[in-house]
């Protein structure tokens, strides 16, 4: 066929072509994917939070992923709800549903704040509680579980969309997560929420945890998304604090 | 035309060497210095140098067979653009379908996988080979490259997470006892966490190569 390839006509049917397969393609992969995609995200959410109370150990041998984090999750979390600013509960919505992202561009009295209960084989309930905030590259969230004085750091897990692994990253290691526990938020009813030190906190400071070593930013991005997310649930944790001693008496 | 394609069987003297000359004596990051700032980025880990180094080598194989199946029709004055798109498509592909089925490996690597796009060696080769050859040899031209390109990755890899972290593949490989912290000798060499030190490690590795390889030192 006789075709002058460097003519304009020709390059621009060739363009256009070339856009409009590309475009079908691609977007044909993507929604022949979501749905794979959305389970997985799904299933990684509740394992965060099974992660954060020390749950769901064996995923790693599990031989259908999905269906284990699921049943496990519905064993452990026992009560899921959302609560406002002020520790009151709201009704109407699912924890599970909820975008923090979303929910942070509200102002703070609007907020829906989610909490899970988790319970543990010696019967002890731990609340978890969930993060989100800025890394290096992208956001960051996880989910952190306190005991039922609402003060001492049960357990936590990190995650993170794009932090430089080996540097970052590292947030999302068991290493790294396993120094919060036993941790305090509160100094003397006040709160102060946790510490990530730059090259390691004491071993005696409650409040502290050890940076990532080439991890500053994510390191301190940590720490502030702890001490923003926690903050508003310190009406919920006096007001819980309170009901639990009612219970007592 | 003539028709004496044939002829030539599938993996002649020429074709073989179109896969071994990359991965020693044209290597594209020892000898051709690409690719260089993914090789920084992702090498502090063993685990992500190797699915980089795979996913490098998938991209590549394809987008060279792709090329040089169009390379008849493409007009050269946009020929960049439409092996950039080539190049794109294949990596978002590839993303999408780490991410459905694949899902720990795709948060491993992240942003990296993005980054296969900018990766020079790619472009360098769908530009010097696949768009002036037929298929097969475009294939194991593709191959070639993308395996020498991950032998180096690994290498990297390999002594950045031993020295950097005392681990390999996330296994400790180097016990707590030993570190000083825990009353031992040992500390891990922070520095081999952080990029530069991916760069000496390529240096070292060209510095070996070229003693051993006469044939790359230059005359002057």
């Amino acid at each position: 066929m006789a075709m002058n390839k460097q003519s304009n006509l020709y390059i621009f049917v060739y363009s256009s072509i070339m856009v409009i397969v590309v475009a079908a393609l691609l977007s044909l992969a993507s929604t022949a994917l979501k749905p794979f995609q959305q389970k997985n995200i799904e299933t990684e959410k509740r394992l965060d939070i099974l992660k954060s109370v020390g749950s769901a150990k064996e995923v790693g041998t599990a031989r259908n992923k999905h269906e284990y984090v699921g049943n496990e999750f519905n064993k452990v979390i026992v009560d899921q709800y959302v609560v406002n600013l002020n520790g009151e509960m709201v009704e109407g919505i699912n924890p599970f549903d909820i975008n923090l992202k979303v929910e942070f561009s509200k102002t703070a009295s609007q907020q829906n704040l989610p909490v899970y209960v988790a319970q543990m084989d010696d019967e002890s309930l731990k609340y978890i509680l969930p993060l989100l905030g800025r890394g290096l590259w992208g956001p960051i969230w996880g989910y952190i579980s306190l005991n039922d004085d609402f003060n001492t750091i049960y357990g936590a897990s990190f995650a993170h969309k794009s932090e430089t692994p080996g540097l970052g990253a590292e947030i999302a290691t068991t290493d790294f997560q396993s120094q919060f526990k036993g941790k305090q938020i509160f100094q003397d009813g006040n709160f102060v929420s946790i510490l990530v030190v730059k090259g390691g906190a004491q071993p005696d400071d409650i409040h502290g945890v050890d940076a990532v070593s080439g991890g500053t930013i994510t390191s301190q991005g940590l720490e502030y998304m702890i001490k923003d997310c926690l903050k508003n649930y310190q009406n919920f944790f006096i007001k819980s604090k309170e009901l639990n001693h009612e219970r007592e008496d | 035309m003539s028709v004496k394609i044939e002829s030539e069987p599938l993996f002649s003297a020429k074709n073989v060497k179109l896969i071994t000359d990359p991965i020693n004596r044209n290597n594209p990051i020892t000898v051709l210095v690409l690719g260089i700032c993914s090789a920084l980025a992702v090498t502090v880990k063993l685990e992500p140098s190797v699915v980089m180094a795979i996913s490098v080598i998938a991209v590549l194989t394809i987008a060279n067979v792709v090329t040089s199946l169009l390379r008849n029709t493409i007009p050269s004055r946009i020929r960049i653009i439409v092996q950039l798109v080539i190049i794109a498509s294949l990596v978002i592909l590839v993303d999408e379908i780490l991410k459905a089925f694949a899902y720990d490996v795709s948060k491993q690597l992240s942003v990296f996988v993005g980054l296969i796009i900018t990766n020079c060696i790619i472009m360098g080769r769908l530009e010097a080979f696949a768009l002036g050859n037929k298929p097969w040899p475009s294939t194991l031209d593709g191959l070639g490259n993308g395996v020498g390109y991950g032998v180096i990755l690994v290498i990297v890899g390999f002594f950045r997470e031993l020295l950097g972290s005392g681990t390999l593949w996330d296994y400790r490989i180097i016990p707590y006892s030993f570190y000083i912290k825990n009353g031992g000798f040992y500390e891990n060499n922070g520095l081999f966490i952080l990029p530069p030190m991916a760069l000496i490690v390529v240096g070292i590795i060209i510095w070996i190569q070229r003693s051993r390889t006469k044939e790359l030192i230059e005359k002057e």
